[in-house]
């Protein structure tokens, strides 16, 4: 198909504390319905959405973190993380529910400049 | 006076400015808040000077939801709803820095 284009996720919430996280992710899985480009990009506190050992029973919320390893099934799989953003964090790889790409910022400017949309949670 | 605090530090400044204005009593962290109490974070020096002036609390379940049961900080004082509410109930004021 010649019309698909590359669509950029940008991730900047944490998650449970507002509903941006959650928003994207649905949103993310409707774009791959149809068979685009998807990128994920988690920055900022948005890196937090991908922390292992959520466990959401005591805020009597939905737990959405398993879907992130998910996505693989509906063919996305280019998810990049801000080095600096997980570092300001605590956080390395392996606290990371899902295999990523770790970008630095001047490599996501780049990746960036490369897409046909960005949307922005 | 016990400062409620529910957002981010790093994204935030509402704990920031809890710390330089608040002279004194108890903090209680909650939601996004709960980053704060976390080793690693950047924030967490800033915590650490505060926790000579206040009495630090972070909200347990807050701190499960987001997979970070096993990173607070030595010190905070880790409560549950109930222990909300007796905070609540035993300071004569509550300020919540939305």
């Amino acid at each position: 198909m010649s019309d698909i284009k590359k669509f950029m996720f940008v991730n900047r919430k944490a998650p449970h504390g507002t509903v941006y996280a959650l928003e994207s992710l649905e949103v993310v899985l409707i774009t791959a319905a149809f068979d685009q480009d998807v990128s994920l990009v988690f920055m900022d506190d948005g890196v937090y959405q991908l922390k292992k050992g959520q466990q959401t029973k005591g805020i009597e919320t939905k737990n959405f973190s398993p879907a992130y390893r998910a996505l693989e099934g509906y063919d996305i799989e280019k998810l990049y993380v801000d080095k600096e953003s997980m570092e300001a964090r605590g956080l390395s790889e392996e606290d990371l529910l899902v295999d990523v790409t770790v970008l630095s910022r001047t490599e996501m400017g780049e990746l960036m400049e490369q897409q046909d949309a960005v949307l922005s949670y | 006076m016990l400062h409620i605090i529910n957002k981010s530090p790093l994204t935030n400044t509402s704990l920031e400015s809890c710390l330089s204005v608040a002279q004194g009593g108890e903090i209680l962290l909650i939601e996004d808040a709960v980053y704060a109490a976390t080793s690693g974070n950047a924030f967490e020096s800033k915590i650490l000077e505060a926790m000579k002036r206040f009495k630090v609390y972070v909200l347990q379940p807050d701190l499960e939801a987001r997979g970070l049961a096993d990173r607070a900080i030595a010190g905070i004082l880790p409560v549950d709803y109930g222990g909300f509410v007796d905070l609540a109930a035993n300071n004569q004021n509550c300020q919540s820095w939305l």
